[in-house]
């Protein structure tokens, strides 16, 4: 009997994952994400084929639809890229959705309490927000270089102060004149009103920001000295100790650059969309936390979070579009963010893996 | 001789290893038709380069790898092990180069963890008595209540021994145990394998220290890339025949030159400091190294050296005294003020002067990203500092010659080329090199000390810290010996002799004249 052999392969373990090998798997991620998650229509008795239709749709279907998701991408890549930059030096800011609403609320004291001449409105607006947001980050900055504070549980624990301040001035001292039982401020004056393109929502100025620093933080932290600095502070502190590194000023030097991006895109939000200060939940849709998973695909790659962010507000529209014609709540988009950083982190370890097909001698894998 | 030969061939044997085959895929061949045999009660050293094979081949033994062709026969019987349960079934145990103990736990607490006997409450409290009475009859003195966590590298190796002896092991695998040992914990260890020969247990011994060899064992296998090259007694070859076996090449010694000037470079006055655990750890050292000298430090592990080096390159500051670098003083100056001045650092931990996750292009950098020719301020000039790279790795004989690859997955030798290109390079007045050659196989730590000997003879002064005492005798000019925080003994010399390295061995254990 002479049989032919079957097709066999091997696994190859390689030291350093390539590009194409990260891409391949975080699609694998994401399309197995989507995968679970149609378990959820089969729950709404909506077959996962017109669920996902709609999905995307809503997504990218049509101008209108493509303007929404631009709409989100914005906030998701200023304060995304801000994060890549924080994540490299190993800063762990999980405080991005205070610093939104920081801005926010920066950005609405001058609109509306300020008194300043219209033309110097939105410029002010931009630079007291983006300071706004780096003064709250710098708060967990400090803590963590004084006195060693974990800064995930600090950053994180300012959200709920900020979310809890928005709500005290929307309900008490910032209450609007005209909105009775609602709880939200006057609308601005139409000077503090960002100019979006043509009839869609979408601002072009906090876009092309946002697009130049992504292209801009790339550049700093390959070609700079002080990027350089922050990425050896990221990978071993040790070396950096040794080198004379100041590693504080790396660690402020992140908060500073995440927290005041952060705040920058909280006053693209009340500026170009809202137009007041209102209940936090709206102003941001957890914008803040997206953006870490943002960030994380992009694998801190702050031009990679062009392409991330974009994707994470498509999944935001798509789900305003489930809503809206299905009948679906939107936090349905949180379980798909669970699930995409969930299959991201699972599938991390196998971009080291190869298979070889081929008709090669079977070995097995192993690990060093 | 020939009757010590026969003597050996009459044992029974224990292991033997049947054309043992093993490949990495894509390309490499890690064992190729291994065959020896390991008599019963013997010490069998197994003696070989970094990467030569030894390491892969214990493993097949202890089932963590399995064998692509060939077989093992125990006692006899051809045997598959498929799992290190199985090893420890058929009696077989292996002491890690890096131990697996739980630091958290006690010592007996780790000897009887994951044995199926152990009961679930009070796991250790049955087992003290067995293990007080096998570190008695081993030589192995360790408390059984101690905390892991508090013990030293030599104390960790023995609860890693006693865990296999207390597992009935009959075949002790030791993968170079002494490369973390104080030449005094050396010889202990080296007593408790006689301890255990006496037995009837066998030992198999990895190392690449040629005295080693001819210290302990009884038969000496030596491996060169995958391969057997010779498996003989120890008696019947001399050091540089052994040596010869390993690197299949003639090692050439390099011999420190005399000292032609007298300009100090470095002087420290009386410098005191504190160590880790807030206790003393610098008395009141005061030391010379002069242009183009190597002042060899020798000491057992811990008795201040790791502090000395620190203070000098600014990682630690100094209570009391004062450093001078030539006429300047840098005391509690910043490690980066310290090091511009001309100071070179290569520290004990690989992982301080390098870091992983960079390429060995911005590694090489990682002292001059700041300053021109490679930034005038902002901006790193990535092409300058890509040819600087490449004329290094060329230079020092950096393997694989890629500078866009991340350091990690360099060998240790070539990741401490990659350390010494970056510090010499800068031509430093001083270097401060502090166990340069630790760990590393024969021919990398000819290069390492080829590399200091240029230093020197440019003119560099060189304080050179070591644990063994045999390089500090091949290189320094002068060699001061610490212990407890102090310097306890001094000596210049041209020649090293036998007397010298005995005295030397004595003030290091603190026996003074």
């Amino acid at each position: 009997m002479d049989r032919r052999k079957f097709t066999r392969f091997h696994i190859e373990v390689s030291v350093q994952p390539s590009l194409a090998s990260v891409i391949f798997f975080s699609l694998l991620a994401i399309i197995l994400a989507f995968a679970c998650g149609g378990i959820i229509f089969l729950f709404y008795h909506i077959s996962p084929w017109v669920g996902y239709q709609t999905f995307f749709q809503g997504a990218l279907g049509s101008w209108y639809a493509f303007s929404e998701t631009l709409k989100r991408t914005i906030p998701l890549l200023l304060v995304g890229e801000g994060l890549a930059l924080a994540f490299r030096a190993q800063v762990l800011n999980i405080g991005a959705e205070g610093q939104i609403l920081l801005g926010a609320v920066a950005a609405t004291w001058v609109a509306l309490f300020s008194g300043l001449p219209p033309f110097l409105l939105l410029p002010v607006m931009f630079l007291l927000g983006f300071l706004a947001g780096a003064g709250w980050a710098l708060i967990p900055a400090f803590l963590k270089t004084r006195f060693a504070v974990n800064e995930v549980l600090s950053t994180l624990m300012l959200n709920y102060v900020a979310s809890n301040l928005v709500l005290y001035l929307i309900g008490g001292p910032w209450k609007g004149k005209g909105v009775r039982g609602f709880t939200y401020t006057d609308t601005f004056p139409e000077a503090a009103w960002l100019k979006t393109m043509g009839i869609t929502r979408v601002p072009y100025f906090t876009l092309l920001v946002g697009i130049v620093i992504a292209v801009g933080g790339y550049f700093f932290l390959k070609k700079s000295a002080l990027g350089f600095e922050l990425r050896v502070v990221g990978s071993s502190p040790e070396t950096a100790k040794l080198l004379g590194i100041n590693e504080e000023k790396i660690v402020f030097l992140a908060m500073l650059l995440s927290g005041g991006l952060s705040g920058f895109a909280g006053v693209g939000e009340v500026a170009g969309i809202h137009h007041l200060l209102r209940h936090p939940d709206h102003i941001s849709l957890g914008y803040g936390y997206t953006a870490i998973i943002v960030a994380w695909l992009a694998r801190a790659n702050p031009l990679a979070t062009i392409v991330t962010s974009f994707l994470f507000g498509a999944l935001l529209s798509g789900g305003d579009a489930l809503r809206v014609s299905l009948g679906i709540p939107f936090q349905v988009v949180s379980v798909f963010n669970g699930l995409i950083l969930f299959f991201l982190i699972s599938t991390e370890h196998l971009s080291r893996y190869r298979i070889i097909w081929g008709d090669t001698k079977v070995v097995e894998n192993y690990d060093s | 001789m020939l009757e010590e030969k026969n003597r050996w061939e009459e044992k029974p044997v224990e292991v033997a290893f049947n054309s043992i085959t093993k490949r990495f895929p894509p390309d490499i061949l890690a064992n190729n038709q291994v065959s020896f045999e390991v008599k019963k009660g013997t010490v069998h050293a197994l003696l070989g380069e970094n990467g030569a094979g030894k390491t892969t081949l214990m493993n097949i033994l202890y089932g963590l790898l399995l064998p692509d062709e060939g077989e093992i026969i125990i006692r006899g019987k051809p045997t598959k092990i498929s799992s290190p349960r199985e090893a420890i079934n058929l009696g077989i145990g292996m002491v890690h180069q890096h131990f697996k103990l739980i630091p958290t736990h006690t010592v007996s607490e780790n000897i009887v963890l994951g044995l199926t006997s152990t009961p679930f409450f009070f796991p250790a409290e049955k087992a003290e008595f067995e293990i007080k009475s096998l570190s008695e009859k081993y030589g192995l003195k360790i408390d059984p209540r101690a905390r892991v966590w508090q013990l030293s590298a030599g104390e960790k190796q023995k609860v890693e021994i006693l865990k296999a002896l207390y597992r009935r092991a009959n075949i002790l695998i030791l993968d170079e145990p002494t490369s973390v040992l104080t030449p005094q914990e050396a010889e202990e260890l080296f007593a408790t394998l006689r301890a255990m020969k006496e037995e009837g247990k066998t030992c198999i011994f990895i190392t690449h220290k040629l005295n080693e060899v001819k210290e302990i064992a009884d038969v000496v296998t030596v491996m060169r890339k995958g391969k057997v090259v010779s498996t003989t007694l120890p008696s019947q070859v001399s050091l540089e025949e052994l040596a010869r076996m390993t690197v299949g090449k003639e090692v050439i010694s390099v011999v420190p030159r005399k000292i032609t000037s007298d300009k100090t470079i470095l002087q420290l006055q009386e410098v005191s400091a504190m160590g880790d655990r807030d206790f003393p750890a610098l008395l009141n050292i005061s030391l010379t190294v002069r242009k183009g000298e190597i002042v060899g430090v020798a000491g057992i592990a811990g008795n201040g050296q790791k502090e000395l080096a620190e203070v000098i390159v600014g990682l630690r500051p100094v209570t009391k005294g004062h450093i001078f670098l030539e006429d300047r003083e840098i005391t509690n100056l910043l490690p980066r003020d310290i090091a511009s001045s001309g100071v070179a650092y290569i520290p004990e931990d690989r992982h301080l002067g390098l870091v992983g996750e960079m390429s060995v292009a911005e590694n090489l950098l990682l002292r001059g990203y700041s300053q021109p020719p490679f930034s005038q301020g902002f901006w790193v000039d990535w092409e300058k500092a890509e040819a600087y790279s490449e004329k290094l790795i060329s230079n020092y004989q950096i393997s694989p010659p890629l500078s866009d690859i991340p350091v990690r997955i360099l060998s240790g030798g070539n990741r401490q080329r990659v350390v010494i290109a970056r510090e010499l390079e800068r031509k430093p007045k001083l270097v401060i090199a502090s166990h340069p050659t630790a760990g590393l196989d024969v021919s990398g730590v000819e290069a390492i000390h080829k590399l200091l000997i240029k230093a020197q003879e440019e003119g560099a002064g060189i304080l050179l810290i070591s644990g063994d005492l045999d390089e500090l005798l091949k290189l320094s000019n002068r060699i001061v010996i610490m212990f407890r925080g102090e310097i306890v003994g001094e000596k210049e010399k041209e020649h090293w002799t036998e007397e010298d390295r005995r005295e030397i061995g004595l003030r290091m254990g603190g026996v003074k004249r």
